[in-house]
């Protein structure tokens, strides 16, 4: 197999999330000495941006994104320490979950997939999360961005709750805030004070760069 | 075990001798931004003809929720049970996770309602529960608890078992108590109707209680969702489900419940089915 055939067969099999052809793939193209920089940025991360953008069209549906993402996650897996070696910085940290009172996971995890595969490093703190794990998790991660889910109306309010929490605790300032979820829209997210909502995953993963390069150029100005 | 629904001159009976009840769970403004701008702009129109139509679709049963962001949950659940009151006959399951809008809620109704819902979280029996044995209502409960939603289905009749002890402690009857078992999404885990058609069965033999389950979300993030909640609303049947939120302007859910009440001896000798047939011929032959 040629380099070219071995992205080409990680970019389509990573497509259609079949995982155990993807950690071979991985694995061979190491041995071929294939680059895990190249592997990533040229065959995993676009497929899972293709798999985002079907996904945003209606074309696919959740258990396509789940197993495309699960193969992702294997190839992820092997890749991740070699990276650290390389010394490749994410391109951004994010502390992310579904706040108190609920329990919707779903969405999240879709978030949380699409994050990983654009090169985030991602700290889920599951569902059912207190203002004050958040809290704590922030300030052992120090994150560029912080991720409220909430699936109810009657959870929505631990947005609010939680950006007083962080307030209390003086760390407001040092993280970007977004807030997504069923029934949340950009005028709550505007009402509660945060900086970010974007209603399905793709969207999200753009305006947490978008946010993330408007708060680093605002520091160095 | 029969559970009794009123309206002011309509009786609905939950129970495995008894049809499916089909309770309609249209009116909800979660996920409908359309509806959430007329119900915040005091218009009404959508959800009296959505009230219509269920009845008229089969629903046997209509619930009602009007949580919508930054605005009073009590006082708008309060006039759409009146509004729907004097609209239809059927009962109504009063939906909210807000005691105060349970509480407006069940104020304004004039008949036995029923309460959606409470969980096996102790805060939440706590203050639910009162309530529901003030105002002589029935309750919907969800067999999860602080932990989580329980994968097991040993797991959940645990909790059905706690919520059991809890609401006959409250004065209110068995029958009064419906459970709703759980439904994942199988989307996102393979085996989730499993888990719940195991939990339905282990519920009705260990505790004969009625179960009510919001079966909707079973097929979340699929195409052709009518035909994969038909099934699984046959399935649960089956099993020992004897009622469901689910959507009743889908035709072909509601009579994959009505075929299973055939099938399964709850329609003798076919004759719902059979003038549910004759109806929709009528109809036919009118409008060509």
């Amino acid at each position: 197999m040629t380099h070219d055939e071995i992205l080409q067969g990680l970019y389509d099999n990573t497509l259609v999330g079949n995982a155990p052809e993807v950690k071979d793939l991985v694995n061979q193209g190491l041995a071929d000495g294939l680059g895990p920089e190249s592997l990533l940025y040229d065959a995993l991360i676009p497929s899972l941006e293709e798999v985002g953008a079907r996904f945003e069209r209606g074309d696919y549906f959740v258990p396509e994104m789940l197993i495309a993402a699960r193969a992702m996650q294997g190839a992820l897996d092997i890749l991740r320490p070699l990276l650290a070696e390389t010394g490749a910085k994410p391109i951004g940290t994010y502390v992310m979950g579904t706040v108190k009172g609920d329990v919707h996971d779903i969405g999240k995890n879709l978030v949380n997939i699409m994050l990983e595969g654009a090169g985030f490093t991602v700290y889920d703190l599951g569902v059912n999360v207190a203002p004050e794990k958040f809290v704590e998790q922030i300030k052992e991660h120090e994150p560029d961005v912080v991720g409220f889910s909430a699936f109810l109306t009657t959870t929505m309010p631990m947005f609010k709750a939680n950006i007083n929490a962080l307030e209390k605790a003086g760390i407001r300032d040092q993280v970007i805030v977004m807030v997504g979820g069923a029934p949340v829209t950009q005028e709550y997210a505007d009402a509660v004070g945060a900086d970010g909502y974007a209603a399905d995953a793709s969207t999200a993963v753009r305006l947490a760069k978008d946010l993330i390069a408007r708060r680093r150029a605002a520091v160095v100005a | 075990m029969d559970t009794v629904l009123e309206s002011r001159t309509k009786t609905v009976v939950i129970g495995t001798e008894h049809p499916f009840c089909i309770i309609g769970e249209r009116i909800n403004p979660t996920g409908r931004k359309v509806l959430a701008e007329e119900l915040k702009a005091g218009n009404y129109d959508t959800v009296v003809a959505d009230a219509l139509a269920q009845i008229e679709a089969g629903a046997d049963m209509l619930d009602i929720n009007a949580g919508i962001p930054l605005v009073d949950e009590a006082e708008l659940l309060a006039q759409l049970i009146r509004l729907v009151q004097d609209t239809v006959d059927a009962p109504i399951c009063i939906d909210s996770s807000v005691i105060e809008a349970l509480e407006a809620g069940l104020d304004a109704y004039d008949g036995k309602a029923l309460v959606n819902s409470v969980t096996g979280e102790d805060d939440r029996l706590e203050a639910i529960l009162p309530l529901v044995a003030k105002h002589g209502a029935a309750v919907i409960a969800l067999a999860n608890d602080e932990t989580g939603i329980p994968e097991t289905p040993e797991q959940r009749l645990e909790i059905t078992r706690k919520i059991v002890s809890a609401v006959e402690d409250h004065g209110i009857k068995r029958e009064d108590l419906l459970i709703d078992p759980l439904a994942m999404t199988v989307g996102a885990a393979t085996d989730a109707v499993e888990v719940t058609l195991r939990t339905i069965r282990l519920i009705k033999e260990e505790l004969d209680l009625n179960m009510a389950l919001g079966a909707s979300n079973v097929s979340f993030g699929l195409p052709e969702r009518h035909a994969l909640n038909a099934a699984f609303l046959a399935m649960g049947s089956a099993a020992g489900l004897t009622s469901a939120i689910m959507n009743a302007l889908a035709p072909e859910c509601v009579r994959s419940v009505r075929a299973s009440d055939l099938l399964l001896g709850k329609d003798a000798w076919g004759t719902r089915w059979i003038s549910a047939f004759r109806e929709r011929q009528a109809a036919a032959a009118a409008a060509s």
